[in-house]
């Protein structure tokens, strides 16, 4: 099965990033993220594991002026398979889910998931109402993809990625430094 | 005894006064004035939720794009967050939850009572503050309370909603036996 290498392949989705607000999942989601680059408007979740996809609703939400983006694994997205109900009933345009699947538990010991399992992450995001979704395996699609994020969405997105794993590229992880930090480069002061 | 029938308004003209924006909810019968206004509100914006702990998530994204969210849901509700909210907790951002209570005021239904009674302790162990009204005059004003606290103090603060205050569920006709 054709699979592309994880960190070129969020590379190439934040390459021409612009204004993208960027929320992670944790594990090795937040480490290719952040070998792109560390900075404000990324939003990396060091644990709440199901709790991406909402996060990013939340942001998308509060600010419906900028693109989200969420980029997770597929055992954090299993355990939130909910969220893709809800976003879909709450009827936004700005977020976009991307989930990279290895079909591997890869923090863990490379335990397989459900996807390895045959659980098809597209279709369950279709079935819950989302229009636009795809299962990415190739340079062509990822680049396709990467122009779509900053149109309307909402747009749900897997991308088969090689298992293996990669340098950690640890992004900063105090919570509260890295939410005053996003708040901040929105020009958001103190409460 | 005016009190008694407006207390879900007040409590609504109170989240828009706190400058909530999105109220995110799983129903519970106990909620339902509150949902129904929160959705007729241009200025507010309403979020089903298939899970309690979503709505965790939610408000802090919320949090971080600069707009305040409150989470409804029952107390059967709770113990499904408990993880999530350690999400708050390591980001030190405001989390308003407003939890009915089921298993506790003459309860029907047996399977509430577990998470019913765990609920005040599941919370404080969690690290969330909790505030609990018993009468319906209570309600609003400790809201508004708590909503200070959170926003304000940038912690999560949960407000009870006593089974007393809001009524015991009715399954069947008053006086009928079983």
């Amino acid at each position: 099965m054709q699979a592309l290498d994880r960190r070129e392949a969020v590379a190439a989705l934040l390459a021409d990033r612009r204004d993208l607000l960027v929320v992670t999942g944790l594990g090795s989601a937040s480490y290719d993220v952040a070998a792109c680059g560390d900075r404000a408007e990324n939003f990396y979740l060091w644990g709440a594991m199901g709790g991406a996809a909402m996060a990013g609703l939340g942001l998308a939400l509060a600010r419906p002026d900028r693109p989200v983006l969420v980029i997770t694994g597929d055992g954090e997205m299993l355990m939130g398979l909910g969220a893709l109900a809800t976003i879909a009933a709450a009827g936004i345009a700005n977020l976009a889910i991307v989930v990279l699947d290895n079909r591997s538990y890869g923090e863990t010991g490379a335990q397989p998931s459900h996807t390895a399992h045959g659980v098809d992450l597209a279709a369950i995001a279709k079935g819950c109402g989302w229009a636009d979704t795809h299962t990415i395996a190739d340079a062509a699609g990822l680049d396709q993809l990467a122009r779509a994020l900053h149109r309307e969405g909402p747009r749900f997105a897997v991308i088969r990625i090689a298992p293996g794993e990669k340098p950690r590229i640890l992004p900063p992880r105090d919570g509260a430094f890295l939410a005053q930090r996003f708040r901040a480069g929105l020009g958001i002061g103190e409460p | 005894m005016t009190n008694a029938v407006d207390w879900p308004d007040q409590v609504f003209t109170t989240l828009k006064r706190a400058g909530v924006r999105k109220i995110a909810y799983v129903p519970d019968a106990g909620h339902a004035r509150l949902i129904t206004r929160a959705h007729e509100d241009p200025s507010m914006r309403a979020v089903v939720l298939t899970t309690e702990e979503e709505g965790i998530a939610l408000a802090a994204g919320a949090w971080l794009g600069g707009v305040r969210a409150a989470l409804l849901m029952q107390s059967s509700g709770v113990g499904n967050c408990i993880n999530m909210l350690s999400l708050p907790a390591n980001c030190r951002m405001p989390l308003l939850m407003l939890v009915t209570m089921r298993g506790e005021w003459g309860e029907f239904n047996p399977w509430q009572v577990p998470m019913g009674q765990a609920t005040e302790a599941v919370l404080r162990a969690s690290g969330v503050i909790v505030h609990r009204a018993n009468a319906a005059e209570e309600a609003a004003p400790m809201v508004a309370a708590a909503a200070a606290l959170a926003y304000d103090s940038r912690v999560s603060v949960a407000v009870l909603l006593s089974q007393r205050l809001i009524g015991a569920k009715q399954f069947v006709a008053a006086g009928e036996a079983l």
